[in-house]
């Protein structure tokens, strides 16, 4: 099933990809063998824990870092390239913009920067910046600053976009917004690389996920796909009997408890549940999910565990 | 709805108008940043005029000479200001933010970010020179020719280049929270020992020696030229010092660049 998936996704063009990249910083290992492709309108979510890799795989990217070896080309051209450039946008994560420059300044400086300009307009509206375009930088609260930075991410019309943790410090609405602005992109033909800290949004964009970790790609496939590939459930219920009382139940994996609340682990949720209720005891708040994104995120991070340092 | 064509070419070099556009609005803008920062822009133009009102004006009441010599050397002593804090401690700040990073990944070309500081330090240059001209034309009786007002305007505008260069290596080189007060710790005695706030020749003797190897004193010297209060050394010698310093101060930066990309 991955490798349909993954041929599938062949078969849109390929704007950028990544071959055997390696990248050291002294002795310590940043980067081992990486390769992954970027498509056309296609999203591909960077994850992993802080340290995994993600930023110095996205410096390389920008053209901000030199790699050791391996093979990076981004419109047929190596990276920080101007002709790459010109056809890029980036939100990275910036402490703060100059204080003094209203937020229609600071978009029409960036739209000159680029060939074919996205309109002013469109600009504003996408970012949802329409009732703060007098106001200066300085005034923005930290929401409102990430939607001025995805506004000049955009306004040169990229065909690659990169979002580094894009919805820090959003409210729902503008989030919401955000994903709404971002999938109307894709649509276009945009290429998005994003990473972020935020699971359900790498869930809610992705075509396709990459989990790193230690400089490795451990996982890559679909949300689904991840998912699927930790087929556990948990099963949450509160009960007045001790903890014991369940730990023999068929198919328990793990029993844990949070406050009054027991959460079980099965792989066969269904023989767990029917050995659960006809034990006969008093069983309520009785709640059935499957794994989410971030389980599978914790689960496989935790696999190799052993290899942490 | 600005459709893409995936297939769209995008030329491979940049036509010569929208460059000059990008420098247009980018020195605009940079005009608009530090014209609205009161705390940069007040101090820039009021500090060297006050400094001239009580060293220049009020203690040589009637004395024409030292009038018309402390204009020139205040006049070196304002355009050193914006060359080394626009560059110095706002390239510093905004390097500091991260906002650099964000202008380095887009396609801004390098030069923007330089042509449009030293075009803004030139302009903030200008309007103190303008502000210690008025001064001087109220309050003294320092009667400078028109050609020689444009001459000096001239030498000391275009002579803030080598200290553009300085503050561009100080502000690629310092910590954001620590650019102002390491700028201010080279500016003001910079300034006094090339004998831009009492002239060179009340120094002691070691000092006029020591004064040789900066930059201010070397540029004082040609202002004074204009007005022929000048210590008697040809111009080209301290042309070509000055172009010495612009040369070390360029390379300095293009290292401090580098170091910069690690």
């Amino acid at each position: 099933m991955l490798q349909q998936t993954i041929n599938d996704m062949s078969s849109s063009e390929v704007i950028a990809s990544v071959l055997h990249l390696n990248k050291s910083f002294s002795a310590k290992k940043a980067l081992s063998d990486v390769s992954l492709e970027i498509h056309a309108n296609r999203v591909l979510a960077i994850l992993g824990p802080n340290g995994a890799g993600k930023t110095t795989l996205i410096n390389i990217l920008l053209g901000r870092l030199a790699h050791d070896s391996g093979q990076v080309s981004l419109f047929s051209s190596a990276p920080g390239d101007s002709h790459v450039k010109r056809q890029s946008g980036a939100m990275l994560q910036v402490a703060s913009l100059p204080e003094r420059l209203k937020v229609k300044e600071h978009i029409r400086l960036f739209q000159s920067y680029y060939p074919s300009p996205m309109s002013y307009e469109e600009v504003i509206k996408y970012a949802g910046l329409s009732d703060l375009e007098n106001r200066y930088s300085k005034k923005l609260s930290g929401g409102e600053k990430q939607r001025l930075l995805f506004a000049l991410s955009i306004c040169g019309n990229p065909r690659l976009l990169f979002l580094d943790e894009p919805s820090v410090g959003m409210d729902i609405e503008a989030r919401q917004r955000l994903w709404s602005a971002i999938r109307d992109l894709k649509a276009q033909g945009t290429s998005i690389i994003l990473t972020t800290h935020y699971l359900p949004e790498a869930d809610a964009l992705a075509d396709e996920i990459v989990l790193l970790k230690n400089g490795e790609i451990i996982k890559k496939g679909t949300s689904e796909e991840i998912k699927a590939s930790v087929s556990n459930t948990t099963i949450q219920f509160s009960s007045s009997e001790p903890l014991d009382a369940f730990e023999h139940l068929v198919g328990v994996l793990k029993i844990s408890t949070t406050g009054k609340l027991i959460q079980i682990q099965t792989q066969v949720p269904q023989q767990t549940l029917q050995a659960l209720l006809s034990q006969n005891t008093n069983v309520e708040d009785l709640e059935v999910t499957k794994a989410g994104l971030e389980d599978a995120f914790l689960q496989l991070n935790q696999n190799d565990a052993g290899e942490l340092s | 709805m600005n459709t893409m064509n995936p297939t769209q070419s995008v030329p491979k070099t940049m036509s010569l108008r929208q460059l000059f556009n990008i420098y247009r609005l980018e020195t605009q803008y940079e005009w608009l940043k530090t014209i609205r920062n009161p705390a940069f822009s007040l101090p820039a133009v009021l500090f060297p005029t006050l400094f001239y009102i009580f060293f220049g004006v009020l203690l040589n009441q009637g004395n024409t000479a030292a009038s018309s010599y402390l204009l020139c050397t205040y006049g070196v002593f304002g355009i050193m200001g914006p060359a080394l804090f626009s560059f110095g401690a706002g390239l510093a700040i905004e390097r500091g933010q991260g906002w650099l990073d964000l202008k380095e990944v887009s396609p801004m070309p390098g030069s923007a970010q330089i042509v449009s500081r030293v075009l803004v330090s030139m302009g903030f240059s200008t309007m103190i020179l303008l502000s210690l001209g008025l001064v001087a034309s109220l309050f003294t009786s320092v009667s400078l020719s028109i050609s020689q007002s444009l001459l000096l305007v001239t030498v000391l505008v275009i002579g803030g280049l080598p200290f553009c260069l300085l503050g561009l290596t100080l502000g690629l080189l310092l910590k954001s929270d620590s650019a102002p007060t390491v700028v201010n710790l080279i500016y003001l005695p910079m300034s006094f020992f090339s004998g831009l706030w009492i002239p060179i020749s009340v120094l002691p003797v070691f000092l006029q020696k020591f004064a040789q190897f900066l930059p201010p004193f070397h540029l004082a010297q040609l202002a004074l030229k204009v007005t022929k209060q000048d210590g008697g050394t040809s111009a080209w010698v301290h042309i070509g010092v000055l172009g010495v310093f612009t040369l070390i101060f360029f390379i300095t930066s293009l290292l401090a660049f580098r170091r910069k990309q690690g």
